[in-house]
Parts: structure tokens; sequence; C-alpha cells
């Protein structure tokens, strides 16, 4: 069995490596670059399609539940009419980031064939664990994806409203903290937040003692 | 007159005198400013007040109302977003005012370590205000301004 493996590899390296016999330089050369394109633009082609909202809400999951959710918040219609879409804060902007979220992203293809969250019961039952995962992330990047547009450089506290101002200055200059610590649930339902930092028990574990 | 005619007589008075005790054969000015069969515009929807001062109470007891936005806060189940300001343990960091007390307390005046779920919904009683000409007028007095009135009457 290794013997014919290794007999395989053997013999396809012996083709890469010796010269062409019947093709011309200029047809592998050329040919391989024009492929090369083919490939690359059709690679990025597909990619940019799996990056838009159509495509995300093309799946009941997401569509009828956070898609369902988002357009009441400021980040889906506001006064100014500038909007953000599903990859404007769930998918890094950076080519490499970009590509490593994708690879993550199999494990949701995953979870879409199997059905993991095909129902409203069952997507209820996962929200917590997949809030966190984001929560987790844009912590861990530092809010990337708030910042590709809400750039702290640039933003004006004196134009904000005066309480706005003093978290901003108290949360995001002096503590150092970042946009996720407080903004959770600014484009989607919360789930259970018992335990989460900076939130406050709900009413479910005092049910015992509810008068 | 036997009892079904005379029923039938004020039924029929009754179907008589409905369009024409109509608001607008009145001359009353009702809150939509038009007659029943037109529609008007919509008012515009006011600005909701987010200075941040507190506006006075208007008597003790009443619950103080929100002078900031509250758009897309969460109440429900899950969270409570007001929570995340105002309780007791977040107020240090916030400095947003502490709600009271009471909250802490179940309706036998006993006291909780956590805020007491029948204060939950905090909505129930504290409102945010819009700047708006209120539709009806208001009659209220201050009961501050009652007192001042009897004590200066009966001096």
């Amino acid at each position: 069995m290794s013997r014919k493996l290794f007999g395989l590899v053997r013999s396809g390296w012996k083709t890469l490596s010796r010269p062409s016999r019947y093709y011309s330089l200029g047809f592998l050369s050329i040919g391989g670059f024009v492929c090369g394109i083919l490939f690359w633009g059709g690679f990025n082609t597909a990619l940019e399609l799996t990056n838009t909202e159509p495509f995300c809400i093309s799946c009941h999951e997401m569509r009828s539940n956070v898609y369902q959710e988002l357009q009441g918040t400021i980040h889906f219609t506001n006064r100014s009419g500038v909007r953000a879409t599903c990859p404007d804060c769930h998918v890094p902007h950076d080519w490499t980031d970009k590509i490593a979220r994708k690879m993550q992203a199999s494990k949701e293809v995953w979870g879409w064939l199997f059905g993991t969250i095909n129902t409203r019961e069952k997507f209820l039952d996962h929200r917590l664990e997949m809030a966190m995962r984001e929560w987790r992330r844009l912590k861990a990047n530092d809010s990337l994806e708030c910042r590709n547009c809400h750039a702290f450089e640039y933003m004006d506290f004196t134009r904000q409203s005066p309480r706005a101002e003093r978290a901003h200055i108290r949360g995001l200059q002096q503590a150092g903290l970042t946009c996720i610590d407080c903004h959770k649930g600014i484009a989607h339902d919360l789930p259970p937040m018992e335990g989460i930092e900076g939130w406050d028990l709900s009413p479910r574990g005092q049910a015992t003692s509810m008068r | 007159m036997s009892k079904p005619i005379r029923l039938a007589v004020v039924a029929a008075l009754a179907v008589a005198l409905i369009p024409s005790i109509g608001p607008a054969q009145l001359g009353h000015d009702t809150l939509r400013n038009a007659p029943v069969t037109e529609e008007p515009p919509a008012p515009r929807l006011p600005t909701v007040e987010n200075r941040d001062l507190r506006r006075m109470r208007a008597y003790p007891m009443q619950p103080p109302t929100i002078p900031h936005k509250i758009d897309d806060y969460q109440l429900d189940l899950n969270a409570n977003k007001c929570m995340s300001c105002h309780s007791r343990v977040r107020t240090a960091d916030t400095q947003a005012p502490m709600i009271s007390v009471t909250h802490y307390q179940d309706r036998d005046g006993n006291f909780l370590a956590e805020l007491s779920p029948r204060r939950y919904f905090c909505t129930q009683c504290h409102v945010p205000q819009t700047e708006v000409k209120p539709l009806v007028g208001n009659e209220f007095i201050d009961v501050d301004q009652l007192i001042r009135r009897q004590r200066s009457g009966s001096r």
C-alpha cells in the first residue's frame, strides 16, 4: 500500500519535473497565467457572492430570525439611509481575516446541513452560545467591524448627547473598553443575559420568590 | 303603550338621533381636528427629549420621567437594558441615578438583593418625554402651591 502510494507520488513528480514534450513554453506559461486569472477571479467572485446580505438571508434561519430583528434597528433604517448589511459586522474586511472567518463559517454550513437551528425553538436554544461567540470575536479584535465605520479618531464627543459623551470618555478613553463591552444587542435581540458582565440579573432566576 | 312598542320607539329615536349629534355637527372641536369623514394628515412624530436634565416631579410619589431616549432598549424576560446603568451595582461605573430602594423591596416590605420582579418592567411607570404641546388643558395644582395658598389664606 505504502509502496504503491510512493510510486504514485514519484511518477507525479517525474511528470512535473521533466520538460514538456508536446506543449510549447509559451502555451504553458501564458495558458497558466490565463487559467490563474480565471481561477482567482472566479474564487474571489464566489467569495464576494457569499459576502452579501441576499446570500445570508437565502437561508430561513437567518431570514426569519436575525434579519427580522435587524430591521427595526438604527443599523437598518435611519435618518441618513446609510445601513449596515450582515457582512459589514460579521465578516472582517481584510483579506486574511476574511478567509479565516470563512473557514470558520464552514462549521455553519455543517449546522445548516444538519438543521442545528432550523426551528425558532432550536434557534433560541442556541442564541446565547452564538451571541457569546460573536461577543468574544469582537472583544478579541477590539470591535474591528464596528470601527470600520465608527472610527474613534473621527468621533466628535462634543456632538454627542451628554450621556453618550460621558459614557464614551469614561469607557472608551479612560477604562479602555471596546464597543461591544457596552453595545451588546444593538442589531439583534439579546439572549438571556444572566451572568453576563454589565447586565443585571433577570427575573427568571427569581421566579420562585415572585411576589 | 305596551313594552315592545315603547322599546321600538326608543330604538327608532336613537337611530334617528345618532347622526345628528356627531361632534362635527355640534361644532365640537375634537382631537383629530377634522370631521369624521375626513382623514387629516398624520402629525409629525415628536422628538424625544434627550437632554439628560431631570424634570421636577409633579407630586412627591410620581415616578420620575426618563430624560433621555430609550429607542431600541431591550426590556423583556431576557434582558433589561435600563438596569445595565441604573442598578445598584452599575451606578459607580455609569454615574446614572440608582433606582429607588423601594424597587429592592417585595410587596411585604422585605428587602431583596436584586430588583424586585414586580418592578422589573421600568416603562410601566417611567416614560421618556416628547417635545409637544399638550393636546388638552390641565388644571393640576401642585400640592406645594395648595399648601402655600392655604397658609397664606389662614394668616
